[in-house]
């Protein structure tokens, strides 16, 4: 019975996708109905021709941990990807001859950069911390992810999430949101691809046989949860056809950018603090093979984000003047930004990834931890390339905008600011190279991890020595 | 008053007041009494179940076959 209700349902969403498509107002809309009418239609056909094959009775003795071996695939191709993306349009800043007039506008910096920190945020982060999450969830609650295949429902909508998002930027569908981009069908796409993500979560520790809830299930839990509030609020708006990408937000004004920056700080505070929080808890002291040093601690610093989400309310209104006067608008914040997002999230990620291939293709050990020794100094010399290019080139940025000459006017004009940014820029572009050839590294060392190896004896997908 | 002057007033003064005490609360919830056994059980649970789920029926004084059960609270 639930086939056919399956088949129907994809029939039915192909069909209206096909619909929408040939009703489509703009091209972004046109390529996205386009895209889920395949996705639908070809999920319709493998489901099809699967009908009225047995079922296998998921094994309850086992991890669910085929979504997590795709979920670090997953992680090391879109960070590629955003990493490139990320390179490439800081090579157009260096150089704007690179925003080539044939490939006008899709390959602009305007809209690849948010191509670019979606995909490092979300696709990158995001796949990082629901294959994290249900690893981590799965040991920690001593249980079998709840809800069978829905843990598949989610990884795969959350990838084609990315997929609308992305081609929709390329093709001018944007809400103009910094970090919140993607226009409404894909909000809504992604608040289901939420919930779900919320109930096996959820699910899976409710039925957990462990006594206790391990400290980095609840940062999971509050980075779970209060993405899902952020999301919905900051994304409300109404479309202004049912064929188009368009859509009109439903507060304005002030109030509009209020909400954009309560969502833009909780987003860093809870996807990229409280989630990665989480990842910690569990691998770092898994690698150090020692529970952590002191379990109240952890506790209180779970408290702690709380507080720390609850003051981005004021953070909008309350930004230092005096500092803010200098560093606003100039590559300070990026700088500030890219050692956050490089360092904490991109190097927890990285050591998780090293944690978990071996593990989950149930090999000896790592291909190669000297190529782990490259990627480590390529990424951290590439970070304190960029970081201290955007210092010097914000700084200067700022002093230049403000000074005056004894008359009041004016000094520079912009462009003198740009012409002298130029060797920062160049050093920042190839902090970039550095940094992703680092994870260039990570990929051919983890590829080669699972296919120089041979398995380990097969006993089953996590192959340890019981701890008898 | 205007609804910012009001709930401005109302996070200065009740909701802070709250929200320090949920804080201190927690503190000295974590550092209650009789609190380390719990703690250092707990932190040890990732040291547990690494290759498989403790077996249905494990919880409550069972014990499966060495990893996969856990132990009684």
């Amino acid at each position: 019975m639930w086939d056919y209700v399956k088949l129907v349902a994809l029939g039915v969403i192909a069909l209206l996708a096909a619909i929408a498509a040939n009703y489509a107002r703009d091209p972004a809309y046109l390529v996205n109905a386009i895209t889920v009418m395949l996705v639908a239609g070809g999920v319709f056909l493998w489901a099809l021709r699967r009908v009225g094959e047995p079922k296998l009775a998921a094994p309850a003795n086992e991890y669910f941990d085929e979504v997590v071996r795709y979920g670090v695939i997953a992680t090391a191709f879109w960070g590629v990807v955003g990493f490139l993306v990320g390179t490439f349009i800081a090579f157009e800043l260096a150089f704007p001859a690179l925003n080539f007039e044939w490939a006008q506008p899709y390959m602009n910096f305007g809209r690849l950069r948010p191509l670019h920190t979606s995909a490092v945020i979300f696709a990158f982060g995001g796949n990082a911390l629901i294959a994290t999450s249900f690893y981590v969830v799965q040991r920690t609650s001593a249980a079998r992810l709840w809800g069978g295949n829905a843990a598949w429902f989610v990884f795969w909508g959350y990838q084609l999430v990315i997929v609308l998002a992305a081609t929709g930027y390329l093709l001018g569908a944007t809400q103009s949101k910094e970090y919140a981009e993607p226009e409404w069908y894909v909000d809504w796409w992604l608040t289901i691809i939420w919930v779900v993500y919320l109930a096996v979560f959820l699910g899976t520790i409710i039925k957990r046989k462990q006594p206790h809830i391990y400290v980095a299930n609840w940062f999971y839990l509050a980075f779970i949860v209060t993405v899902a509030m952020l999301h919905v609020f900051n994304n409300l708006s109404v479309p202004v056809s049912i064929f188009g990408s368009k859509s009109v937000q439903v507060f304005s004004g002030v109030q509009d950018a209020m909400t954009q920056w309560w969502y833009g700080h909780n987003a860093v505070g809870f996807f990229l603090t409280a989630g990665f929080l989480g990842m910690m808890y569990y691998f770092v002291p898994k690698q150090a093979e020692r529970p952590v040093y002191s379990y109240k601690l952890s506790i209180i610093h779970l408290v702690s984000v709380g507080f720390y989400g609850m003051s981005t309310f004021e953070g909008p209104m309350m930004s230092i003047k005096a500092v803010n006067s200098l560093s606003h608008y100039t590559d300070w914040t990026i700088g500030h930004v890219h050692s956050g997002a490089l360092g904490w999230n991109g190097m927890i990620t990285f050591g998780a990834l090293y944690f978990l291939v071996p593990r989950l293709w149930n090999r000896e050990r790592l291909y190669s931890l000297s190529m782990v020794s490259w990627h480590f100094w390529l990424a951290t010399i590439g970070i304190v390339l960029y970081a201290s290019a955007m210092w010097v080139s914000g700084i200067m940025e700022g002093l230049m905008w403000r000074e005056v000459d004894a008359n009041g006017f004016l000094v520079n004009a912009f462009a003198d600011t740009v012409a002298a940014k130029f060797p920062m820029y160049l050093v920042r572009a190839m902090g970039g190279v550095l940094y992703i050839t680092g994870a260039l590294i990570m990929c051919w060392n983890l590829f080669m991890t699972v296919r120089a190896q041979p398995a380990k004896a097969a006993v089953n997908a996590n192959n340890f020595v019981p701890a008898e | 008053m205007d609804t910012y002057s009001l709930l401005r007033e109302f996070a200065d003064s009740w909701a802070l007041l709250l929200l320090t005490g949920v804080f201190v609360g927690v503190v000295l919830w974590a550092y209650r009494p009789g609190s380390r056994a719990i703690h250092d059980d707990a932190a040890n649970a990732i040291f547990r179940n690494e290759t498989k789920p403790a077996c249905e029926g494990a919880c409550g004084g069972c014990s499966c076959r060495g990893d996969a059960a856990t132990k009684e609270a």
